[in-house]
């Protein structure tokens, strides 16, 4: 096709470009402009060194701490999330009424809003009404997620896994239900072991749909906020105060306003830089698919 | 490799068959002959693939029994057949190299890696990848593939039978001849039972040694490529088979006599008086196009010319009827009659065939 140069037709993207800035761009540039000047009571002072907040937050002990805590969280869900959710969507029923209850079953987790998530395990875990903690405690189990730094992990984890395993499953699921039967007939064939029948067919079937599923389960624990905060508000001590919680303790709690904006700022580059990085390797995966 | 018996064999998709309708493949009783080539041709659904896929053990029949070698396999999982099966569409494992695709099932058996070797080397050789043997599968043309899922078929020596389920419908025409050249020549040299469903009548008539053909889920006739085409026992195979297929005409038969809407012409043979839905069937080979007044009155209403002959097409009163007439012949405007040599006329009674009695 011939393509004549016409400089007009930027003209048609002024929309979308205005939308972008009221949405995305003029809110983020509110928060560089905290991150460059000293904000104090409504006022703005400016810096004498214009990335002392970045500086100074680098320094800080406290962000790298959170920024430890919260790549531990978000390494031991997907370790568990994604293995649990192929092991659960290759045992569901592939067709009919049991498939569609388990369908319909494994959903329900995912349409819990988040803040009643947390309060379900915040009382559920409770030592004194909790079905949970009572139980435990009347197992002589000495579990307490507001005093013990163990309990409080365990709870934030499992607390993640009930809610989002479902979606891992869901897309493995999906993945798996697009293999062709003459797959599985030529590996029978073929006299490949089950675990061959995985390792060679399925794994490789699902490993578009895994790959958004690791992106978005990444995404999702590194920005958690509220469900860690529902039920232990971060504690106890500073031990589940993932990157989330500590931001917004700096940012309303100390009314730090510019490190917080600083802290903001480089937090959206991480995240941006890690989904660059994934969608970087899911295109290659697509073109190793070849056409 | 092994003799295959079908004992009282059908199968229903239906959980509940209640009439013969009801069964995508019907009553069946026969033996595959250890180390002949078979074609297996009939129309889409059939139930060729059906038949297949309970060969191999992928269906499980809902009644009768399979044997190998007389012994009862019918309630054997696939991987203990020992079959290979090559399927319509290429099945191959995509993140492996091409060797390992074509090693995978020989490893799986557990062979010894300088035989896996010089096994793929001959496969690759056979199917012409011995240069992409170290490519990944990934990423392949279909018909590279598809060569891939037929080496695959062909890499284990000690199979019961070889399997293959219309396998060429996605490779080029070329090597379509090529291919099935190769398969030909591999069965001459290892001698495997090879059952090959297609409905290409080329391709089952070049292949096989006997070709079965089926007709709404019922073997309709079994026998050398010759003898489908001299004497087509249904009359499906009558016009199934051959380019054009049979004329087929509603006629009333009285010993050497048939009568065709009034018109009456010598069989040149004794049937009896057959009952039912009688017709007669003559190959358009056996059927010369004539002037005079002997023969049945047909207009013609086009001449193919297809370069080895003309096919004439005539209408018979509403009923189309084709003439092969050699390349040479001349069609002139006052041959209005067919004359059928009546060498090549089969009665039919219901739809199958009648023995002739003698003159």
């Amino acid at each position: 096709m011939n393509k004549t140069v016409n400089q007009k037709a930027w003209f048609l993207v002024l929309p979308v470009l205005l939308l972008v800035a009221f949405s995305a761009v003029i809110p983020l540039m509110t928060v560089v402009n905290y991150s460059v000047q000293d904000a104090f009571a409504g006022d703005f002072y400016p810096l004498d060194d214009k990335l002392e907040w970045f500086k100074q937050m680098l320094e800080s002990e406290r962000m790298w701490d959170a920024l430890g805590r919260q790549v531990a969280f978000s390494a031991i869900i997907l370790a568990i999330e994604i293995p649990l959710g192929i092991f659960v969507a290759l045992n569901m029923p592939k067709r009919g009424f049991w498939a569609s209850l388990c369908l319909v079953l494994m959903s329900l987790p995912l349409l819990i809003p988040w803040n009643v998530v947390g309060t379900i395990w915040q009382i559920f875990g409770r030592v004194d009404i909790g079905l949970l903690g009572y139980t435990l405690a009347a197992l002589g189990i000495d579990y307490n997620y507001t005093q013990d730094f163990y309990a409080a992990w365990v709870t934030v984890i499992i607390m993640d896994v009930w809610h989002w395993t479902s979606l891992v499953a869901l897309l493995a699921y999906a993945g798996l239900q697009s293999i062709p039967d003459a797959y599985y007939q030529a590996a029978k064939i073929d006299q490949a072991s089950r675990w061959k029948v995985f390792r060679y067919i399925e794994l490789p079937k699902m490993m578009g749909v895994l790959m958004i599923a690791i992106l978005l389960r990444f995404m999702d624990s590194f920005m958690i906020y509220t469900e860690p905060f529902v039920v232990t508000g971060g504690g106890p001590g500073n031990s589940t105060t993932f990157l989330s919680i500590d931001l917004v303790k700096m940012a309303l709690g100390q009314f730090d306003l510019g490190p917080a904006a600083a802290f903001s700022i480089m937090y959206y580059l991480v995240i941006l830089l890690i989904s660059y990085v994934f969608y970087t390797v899911m295109t290659n995966l697509d073109k190793r698919d070849g056409h | 490799m092994a003799k295959i018996t079908l004992d009282n064999l059908a199968h229903s998709y239906l959980p509940n068959p209640k009439s013969e309708d009801d069964f995508a493949l019907k009553e069946l009783n026969h033996d595959w002959v250890d180390g002949e080539a078979y074609a297996l041709l009939g129309a889409s659904g059939c139930g060729k693939s059906t038949l297949l896929n309970i060969i191999s053990g992928l269906l499980h029949p809902s009644q009768g029994r399979i044997l190998f070698n007389d012994r009862d396999v019918t309630h054997e999982p696939t991987t203990q057949r020992n079959i290979a099966q090559v399927f319509q569409f290429p099945v191959v494992y995509d993140t492996m190299t091409v060797r390992d695709n074509l090693a995978f099932p020989l490893r799986n058996r557990g062979a010894d890696a300088a035989y896996v070797a010089e096994r793929v080397q001959q496969i690759a050789t056979m199917i012409g990848m011995e240069d992409m043997l170290n490519r990944k599968a990934r990423g392949l043309t279909a018909d590279a593939k598809q060569k891939i899922s037929l080496g695959r078929g062909m890499v284990r020596e000690d199979v019961n039978a070889l399997l293959f389920d219309e396998p060429l419908t996605v490779i080029d025409p070329h090597m379509k001849w090529e291919l099935r050249t190769q398969l030909k020549s591999l069965h001459h040299e290892f001698g495997h039972t090879m059952i090959y469903v297609t409905h290409d009548q080329t391709e089952a008539l070049t292949f096989a040694d006997k070709v079965v053909v089926m007709y709404d889920g019922r073997v309709v006739q079994m026998g050398t490529p010759q003898e489908l085409f001299e004497t087509p026992q249904h009359t499906f195979v009558g016009y199934f088979i051959g380019s054009p297929g049979m004329n087929v005409l509603d006629a009333s038969v009285t010993g050497d006599k048939a009568v065709i809407d009034g018109t009456e012409i010598s069989l040149g043979q004794g049937f009896g008086t057959p009952t039912g839905k009688v017709e007669v069937g003559v190959r358009p080979e056996f059927t010369t196009l004539a002037s005079g007044d002997v023969g049945l009155p047909v207009t013609v209403k086009r001449v193919e010319d297809v370069g080895r002959h003309k096919i004439v097409r005539t209408d018979f009163k509403g009923t189309a009827i084709n003439v092969i007439a050699e390349e040479g012949a001349e069609i002139s405007p006052d041959m209005n009659r067919i004359v059928f040599d009546p060498a090549g006329v089969n009665v039919y009674s219901n739809s199958w065939r009648v023995a002739p009695q003698g003159a």
